[in-house]
């Protein structure tokens, strides 16, 4: 049986109820859940002995600016055993903007999502350290979303005091 | 006069003291202190900012702090063409820029459904490769200055410097190269940069093992190492490492085995692997991995065939200068891609080569129009970063400087 079936198949057997939607665009394998499952989906993924994705490469989000659900946050899984690829996606609305974190699966989505919630102000529940990584703590807005000006925002960023 | 008697002095000296200040006397040896170590310091490889805690000169914490270097480069893209910002992806990991450039342009032509002729395929893994070399060149180099052997630097930076003339003549630049196109390469690589490439792979092998003589046999150099910064095959994978990090600790792991893109199925190439996982294990790895690369230019110029530079794909392809000039027909094409772009079709793809210091991803969304609508950046140093306060802890101070040079972060990378 190839891997995405049997991926395929063992994510519909767990998890019934969490509206998977497989498709495939340009050798790539995609998978959108519901962003509820999020959590024990990623901890069958990686702790499965016959899926073993055991590295986590990239954690991001999508603005899609007017859409009704309007963030996509994007997982991209590898598996060494298979040497294979798999992209999760999850919508996020933009009036409840969370998402459970992944950090207690692979350590390095720590800071991955840190830099989406700095980016983006995209909350992941449960994080151990949900600080923003490259701008300052008291910057106000998120630059990576559509409607920050590629310009800035003058006075947005406090200097320090002569 | 009175003075105090024997019994007296120490209780009203430290009442004193009391008083004057908030010493506590009783602490004075357990006291931990924080130290602030960067963002300007040498042994941090650019604007690292690593917070210390120490009890005495042991770290018992650490806490990086990025973004020093922030320049909004995802941002950016945005709003700039798919050809624009070739130039831009040299100032992320800028010791090998080449190999950023190709991670780039495959990324967008995954999305753009661009075939790359064979010649092109095959400069892009020389380039690549070159990259590679001259990136573990100055990581040996400078890891070796930051633990005291100075002279390494020196004969890693002359055998760099090597490099650089090849780039500049290859492409007219020697430090941000921009040298590929979307669909291929800027130009051939000229009948004098093959002399200079020949004349280079033949020289690599003894002058690096001149630079390693002075290194594995050097007391000093492999007792600060040995066993420092050790981390588990378990833990590197939990952290993401990627690349030579991972390599150190026991994971066969190779994008370019793993997932082969240009022709690296066709060379011949071992992976090395060292199962310790610590700073020495890494240094290992990384001098092995010239050997490597400069066995996989070597098979690169024997395989590679005369031909085309660039696709033939007037929507996607910029035209050839010289025939901007002369024809009017590439003439408008070249307008047409310069103001309006590649438009590739709307859809998402993440593309990742094996760059020198690891896993180097692009993941582009499209929705049909000129720029890209998404650009994120999966940036090996970054990744590596994050683990430093494992490695780190309960070692000496002066450890977390080999730490850091060990597991070579680029500040341009990590934080875009």
């Amino acid at each position: 049986m190839e891997l995405k079936e049997i991926i395929t198949k063992k994510l519909n057997e767990h998890f019934p109820d969490a509206g998977f939607e497989f498709s495939e665009y340009v050798g790539e394998f995609n998978i959108k859940l519901d962003k509820k499952f999020i959590h024990p989906v990623c901890k069958l993924l990686k702790e499965d002995s016959e899926l073993e994705f055991l590295l986590c490469e990239d954690i991001t989000a999508v603005d899609w600016a007017k859409r009704k659900n309007r963030f996509t946050v994007v997982y991209h899984l590898f598996t060494l055993k298979h040497n294979f690829r798999l992209v999760l996606k999850c919508d996020v609305d933009e009036s409840d903007c969370n998402i459970d974190t992944v950090s207690s699966v692979w350590k390095t989505s720590n800071w991955q999502e840190r830099e989406c919630y700095d980016m983006y102000g995209i909350k992941f529940n449960n994080h151990p350290d949900m600080r923003r990584i490259y701008m300052p703590e008291d910057f106000e807005y998120y630059p990576l979303r559509k409607e920050f000006p590629l310009m800035g925002i003058p006075g947005s960023l406090s200097l320090p005091k002569k | 006069m009175d003075r105090f008697t024997k019994d007296e002095t120490q209780p009203k000296i430290i009442q004193k003291l009391l008083e004057d200040s908030d010493i506590t006397i009783d602490d004075a040896l357990e006291h931990e202190m924080v130290l602030n170590m960067g963002p300007q310091h040498p042994a941090t490889h650019g604007v690292l900012r690593l917070l210390l805690k120490l009890d005495g000169e042991t770290v018992i914490g650490c806490v990086p702090e990025v973004g020093y270097l922030h320049r909004g480069y995802e941002k950016m893209a945005e709003n700039m063409s798919y050809h624009e910002f070739i130039p831009h992806t040299d100032r992320l990991d800028y010791i090998s820029p080449t190999a950023n450039n190709v991670a780039w342009v495959m990324a967008v032509e995954k999305l753009a459904g661009v075939e790359v002729p064979l010649r092109a395929q095959y400069i892009r893994m020389i380039i690549a490769e070159l990259a590679r070399i001259a990136s573990h060149l100055v990581a040996i180099g400078s890891f070796a200055m930051d633990v005291g052997a100075l002279t390494v630097f020196l004969w890693t930076f002359r055998e760099r410097e090597k490099i650089m003339d090849i780039w500049d003549i290859v492409c007219g630049a020697r430090f941000t190269n921009s040298y590929t196109r979307i669909g291929g390469v800027a130009n051939d690589i000229q009948p004098e940069a093959f002399v200079l490439i020949k004349k280079f792979l033949e020289g690599i092998d003894d002058n690096l093992t001149e630079c390693e003589k002075l290194l594995n046999t050097n007391r000093i150099f492999i007792e600060r190492l040995d066993g420092v910064g050790a981390i588990s095959k378990e833990e590197a994978l939990s952290y993401g490492y990627t690349g030579p990090n991972l390599r150190a600790t026991g994971v066969e792991f190779d994008l370019r085995k793993a997932t082969p893109y240009l022709q690296y199925d066709k060379v011949d190439f071992n992976i090395p692997v060292f199962t310790e996982g610590d700073c020495l294990a890494r240094y290992f790895v990384r001098t092995d991995e010239i050997r490597e690369s400069a066995k996989i230019v070597r098979q690169c110029l024997q395989l590679m065939p005369l031909g085309e530079i660039k696709a033939n794909l007037p929507k996607r392809v910029l035209p050839q200068k010289e025939e901007v000039y002369s024809k009017m027909e590439e003439l408008i094409l070249d307008f047409m891609l310069i103001n309006f772009g590649i438009n590739p079709p709307v859809g998402d793809v993440y593309h990742a080569i094996e760059g020198s210091k690891g896993e180097l991803g692009f993941y582009l969304v499209s929705d049909g129009k000129g720029n890209p609508w998404k650009c994120k950046i999966r940036s090996p140093s970054f990744i590596h970063i994050q683990s430093l306060p494992h490695l780190v802890k309960g070692r000496m101070i002066s450890d977390v400087v080999a730490i850091i040079g060990s597991i070579d972060p680029i500040m341009g990378e990590a934080d875009k």
